[in-house]
């Protein structure tokens, strides 16, 4: 891990100079996971560098890490009282949203920039579930919705903030670990890495990883999905076979 | 689905174990108890018919040895219950999509629930008070008494069964249990066992055997449909369910022997009651949480 830090600050030495640049780089670029897999972490390194023309700044960088995993096209519906009883009535489409979202910031990000630029530019978890391309504005009806969501996701570990993410190695080395739970899905994951100092963005940088599932689960998955015939057909075969092995071992007459 | 093995297994003895008491399929029991533990309802449906097609295996295959089936009378059955299941499946697949699956199968358990378990219960509190009296336990209707749509057109005659009767109505129970077995994940021994004895007065030779018969028909195409429309079969917790009910099965059909038959009817409905109960309060108390998110796609 310290390797790799080095590594980053001698490479981040020989990178073009402009007024300040952010390398970042992730401890893995694929994550296999197997059946009895609990969750993991992968770390992301960055290392801000300065060129001479460049003063020194009077306040420390801040740093927010944003990774969003493999979209879906979700639908949160509301149980309302109908009568005696509690049907799901009204719904709302997010056709395409990310199964996972972690941020980790420096700092609490309330403090790092503004309301407006948090909104613009897409910073922190409560900015990404409002933004527009989440789902269809309904003058405040789609709201409750947008809650909903962000706290059904909330309790399955899947969209999470954290205000002490990101920790500074030295004042231009940070460390950031993205926690991924079990119940995180396979897919392409994307990193991004934002450089804020005195409420503004510096410079921003973008990568990914991939999360692989392996193992009997993941195949039996697998062909459900894709061979389904096969598989409704095989679960049938085991179930006559059980019935008829029950029949032999137990036969009475 | 982060279930423990151990429960799950447990479960299925004890279904199974009270299924092999009271001589039914378990399903009904299987099914709200996978939906109690919080798998989804269109897993525990789909899955649960994988059990119901190995327990009844079991029993038609004991029942062919002994040659107490009727093919004729089953074969008819088969084909209603085919219709039945495939419309049962396609229903299911079109409240899916709705988003209503959940309230279809709850209202459809407490429905089903209260009017056969309070039906039983009046039975056996009946005989329960006939013979308490001294009287007849039950009045044989004379022969030649028919309910009047028995008599409809398309007549068979099914020589295992001593049976002259309309295939109508027979097609009709037939398609109704199949459509509620897909639906609902139970495999319909406790609604049809009573109506070929009590409606159409097959003799009890045969009932069971031809009950299980189109049970197993049917449940196999159930199981097959559910798992290519809908996804929801889940092979490694049906096996665990298979294994759990076979052996539980067995003891309890070892036990029932040394059971009352009006006491069995007695504690059968009061289950099938308490299990409706059970339902219908889901479905009344304000739930804690009252929003939910349903994935419709993934893009990996």
């Amino acid at each position: 891990m310290r390797a790799l830090g080095l590594l980053l600050l001698l490479w981040a030495g020989l990178a073009p100079a402009r007024a300040e640049t952010l390398i970042t780089s992730l401890s893995n670029h694929r994550v296999l996971i197997n059946s009895n897999y609990t969750g993991t972490e992968i770390a992301v390194f960055g290392a801000i560098e300065r060129d001479a023309q460049t003063v020194a700044r009077a306040t420390a960088f801040d740093v927010v890490v944003t990774v969003r995993g493999p979209r879906q096209f979700l639908t949160v519906r509301e149980k309302e009282r109908l009568g005696p009883v509690w049907i799901n009535q009204e719904q709302q489409k997010f056709p395409s949203v990310p199964a996972y979202i972690s941020v980790m910031t420096s700092r609490p990000i309330t403090e790092i920039t503004s309301v407006q630029l948090r909104q613009r530019q897409k910073i922190g978890l409560t900015a990404l579930v409002n933004s527009n391309d989440f789902t269809t504005d309904r003058n405040g009806a789609d709201r409750p919705f947008r809650d909903a969501l962000y706290r059904l996701k909330a309790q399955e570990g899947l969209y999470l903030e954290d205000e002490r993410g990101v920790t500074f190695l030295t004042p231009d080395i940070f460390r950031a670990g993205i926690p991924l739970p079990a119940t995180a899905p396979p897919g392409n994951y994307d990193v991004e890495v934002t450089l804020f100092a005195d409420t503004v963005i510096l410079a921003r940088t973008t990568t990914n990883f991939e999360l692989v599932k392996t193992g009997f689960e993941e195949q039996v998955g697998v062909i459900a999905r894709d061979w389904s015939l096969f598989y409704g057909l095989a679960t049938a075969v085991i179930a006559i076979f059980f019935g008829w092995l029950a029949n032999v071992i137990f036969r009475r007459d | 689905m982060p279930v423990s093995v151990l429960l799950i297994l447990g479960m299925g003895a004890a279904v199974g174990f009270i299924s092999g008491l009271f001589g039914i399929g378990g399903g009904f029991l299987m099914t709200p108890l996978l939906i109690f533990l919080g798998i989804p309802p269109a897993v525990a449906v789909a899955t649960q018919s994988a059990q119901i097609v190995a327990s009844s295996t079991t029993s038609v295959l004991g029942a062919l040895r002994r040659n107490a089936l009727d093919h004729k009378l089953g074969a008819i059955l088969v084909a209603g219950g085919f219709v039945g299941s495939a419309l049962g499946v396609w229903f299911f697949a079109a409240a899916r999509r709705a988003g209503q699956l959940d309230l279809v199968i709850v209202v459809s358990y407490v429905t089903l629930f209260t009017i056969v378990g309070s039906l039983m219960l009046k039975e056996s509190i009946r005989e329960f008070w006939h013979r308490r009296k001294g009287g007849t336990v039950r009045l044989r209707r004379k022969a030649g008494e028919h309910a009047p749509y028995l008599g409809w057109p398309l007549r068979m005659r099914f020589y295992r069964s001593k049976l002259y009767v309309s295939v109508i109505p027979i097609l009709g129970l037939s398609l109704f249990i199949g459509f509620a077995g897909a639906l609902l994940g139970i495999g319909g021994g406790f609604i049809v066992v009573p109506a070929l004895l009590y409606i159409f007065r097959v003799p009890t030779t045969v009932v069971v055997g031809t009950s299980q018969f189109q049970i197993v028909c049917t449940t196999l195409v159930a199981l097959i449909l559910h798992a290519v429309t809908n996804q929801a079969v889940d092979m490694v917790l049906a096996i665990l369910l298979i294994v759990g009910g076979v052996f539980g099965a067995q003891f309890g059909a070892r036990m029932g022997r040394h059971l009352r038959a009006e006491l069995f009817r007695f504690l059968l409905a009061i289950l099938l009651l308490a299990v409706g109960l059970r339902f219908g309060l889901e479905l009344v108390l304000q739930p804690e949480e009252p929003f939910s998110i349903s994935v419709q796609e993934v893009r990996p």
